[in-house]
């Protein structure tokens, strides 16, 4: 079930068109946003802190009133037909904010009630069970840990059968083991056939479990790709070389070839494009050997989104 | 219209009151009961009667709305002031629920909460003076109005609240000097004549005066006045409410 297939080829659920706001302070926090959200992916917004995510959501969800543009949910307008479209959708906000004394099945029946679906016991507690909560089903939610708080909100938000997930900033704060945990949650969301939208700052999230990945900064969508087309696309390839013995500076014949001599001065960093037709390694290597350098080691590494995501946010800015 | 929307709100906030009791209705019902004490039987045996009615007796309706006006206002307040301040209000906000949907179930269940209180206070008094109802249809038409329009009163000062102190600002420092001076304990036949012009500037006179006709057909102002300024209160809530919600005042950027 976790098989990417081509996101292209399924149908919008979601349709961000010119979406704009503009704080009441003069903040722009979203210019001109346009996205496409297919049904049954896992979308990872990325961005640095204040890039617009949480507005984005927010806006999408009706927490925030957008200045311009337009969002519908399932074909619905999320203003005017804000009924249809709100109930397609299920939040799962940043700040872990519950009530205090609330039992944990009081407050997930709750939520199913305020999205207009009639009592289900049996629903909620196998939704309980599904998030391992079902044995804190009669706790105070004030008693759990910030884990099972962050299971609690999603239990609440998925308590109406949402078609659509955003989940903003899941694992913000939240150490390692939950961290994966909480992939492993989404994982079997996914399954299920929500559309799942994160928010996230880790690459290493978006990384290992989107399908796609956007990459937000400043209020605007700088790029937005299938996971690994964005790696290919963007990835760049380094060729390590190392040498057997210490030079003080890159010998002429090489000057042109933009290599990078460590500090130690025993080996050179080539950077080149995966999607080039030529990559120039051949030529490279002859011309090392002409110059009479002797090699020790060679050795590759592809960059990561990590890299792709730091340059694109540092291009922009 | 979500109705399971309304029922989910109003369970959750009866739930509330519920689990706070002692604090929600036993406190409300033993400080009037004080009161009772106090002014009605202690004090009140020496004082003569007012229109006609034992001092007793006079009081009753009166502090049956001190009660219900801060009791409704408190409630409601503190019921849509929570969420807010714990960030829970982001699931309101974002469920497919109309103003009034929320309206109904955050006053609804205040104003259940308020009508309890006062009923308590009613039979809690019964045991103190003699009591009679001359206009019990009216008595429950005020008490209804009266619980519904400081309900929405509240909501919209827990709306505007952004902390503790502002939540208590109005109840303490307006609501409460209004209803003392409101003829809580005594006819405004009583004052000199310039402050009972005064005391006509004062909306809680015409609530209080209506209240007391109907259990006893004695009145500071009259009853079809009192009646339209209290429903007049309560529309100019709602609208208040409306509004806030439609500009997302204090709750949306």
């Amino acid at each position: 079930m976790s098989e990417t297939k081509p996101a292209h080829n399924r149908a919008p659920i979601v349709k961000i068109r010119g979406l704009t706001k503009t704080y009441g302070n003069g903040h722009s926090a979203l210019k001109d946003v346009n996205l496409d959200i297919h049904e049954g992916e896992i979308l990872a917004v990325l961005g640095p802190n204040g890039a617009g995510k949480t507005t984005l959501i927010s806006i999408i969800c009706g927490l925030v009133n957008a200045t311009g543009g337009s969002v519908t949910v399932g074909g619905y307008d999320h203003v005017k037909q804000y009924r249809q479209s709100r109930e397609l959708i299920g939040l799962v906000p940043q700040e872990l904010a519950l009530g205090a004394f609330e039992l944990v099945e009081n407050t997930v029946a709750l939520s199913r009630g305020l999205f207009g679906k009639p009592r289900n016991p049996e629903f909620v507690n196998s939704l309980l069970d599904k998030l391992s909560l079902v044995d804190k089903a009669d706790s105070p939610v004030n008693r759990l840990s910030g884990g099972m708080k962050r299971r609690v909100l999603i239990a609440k938000a998925l308590s109406h059968e949402p078609r659509v997930l955003f989940l903003d900033e899941p694992t913000a704060g939240v150490d390692v083991e939950l961290r994966k945990d909480m992939w492993a949650v989404i994982d079997e969301l996914r399954a299920d056939g929500v559309t799942i939208i994160l928010t996230t700052h880790y690459i290493e999230e978006a990384e290992a479990i989107a399908d796609r990945v956007g990459v937000i900064n400043d209020g605007e969508i700088l790029v937005i790709d299938d996971k690994q087309a964005l790696m290919d696309k963007l990835g760049k390839k380094q060729l390590v070389i190392e040498l057997r013995e210490s030079i003080a500076s890159i010998p002429a014949p090489l000057e042109h070839y933009s290599l990078q001599l460590n500090s130690a001065g025993d080996a050179l960093t080539f950077t080149y494009d995966v999607r080039a037709e030529r990559t120039g390694i051949t030529q490279l290597l002859n011309a090392v050997q002409s110059a009479g350098l002797g090699l020790k080691d060679l050795s590759t590494s592809q960059s990561s989104l990590e890299d792709i995501f730091v340059n694109l946010v540092a291009a922009d800015s | 219209m979500n109705t399971e929307a309304i029922k989910a709100i109003y369970t959750a906030e009866m739930r509330r009151t519920r689990n706070t009791l002692l604090q929600s209705i036993a406190s409300p019902v033993l400080s009037t009961c004080l009161y009772f004490i106090v002014f009605g039987s202690a004090i009140g045996s020496r004082i003569e009667s007012v229109g006609g009615v034992s001092y007793g007796a006079f009081i009753v309706p009166g502090l049956m709305m001190l009660s219900l006006l801060t009791q409704s206002i408190s409630n409601a307040s503190f019921g849509i002031f929570f969420p807010k301040f714990t960030g829970t209000v982001y699931e309101v906000l974002s469920a497919p629920v109309s103003f009034f949907e929320v309206i109904v179930g955050y006053v609804g269940a205040a104003t259940t909460k308020s009508l309890i209180i006062g009923v308590i206070i009613l039979i809690t008094a019964s045991f103190f003076v003699d009591l009679r109802i001359e206009h019990p249809f009216w008595m429950l038409a005020f008490l209804l109005m009266t619980c519904v329009a400081f309900s929405l009163f509240g909501f919209i000062i827990g709306l505007w609240a952004d902390n503790f102190e502002k939540l208590q600002l109005v109840p303490l420092l307006i609501i409460t000097p209004l209803v003392f001076l409101g003829g809580t304990f005594y006819s405004i036949d009583m004052l000199p004549p310039l402050w009972q012009k005064i005391s006509l500037f004062n909306p809680l006179l015409y609530l209080i005066s209506g209240f007391r006709w109907s259990f006893y057909e004695v009145a500071d102002v009259n009853v079809v006045l009192s009646l339209t300024m209290t429903a007049g209160f309560l529309l100019a809530c709602l609208l208040v409410v409306w509004y806030m919600f439609k500009t997302g005042y204090k709750l949306k950027q």
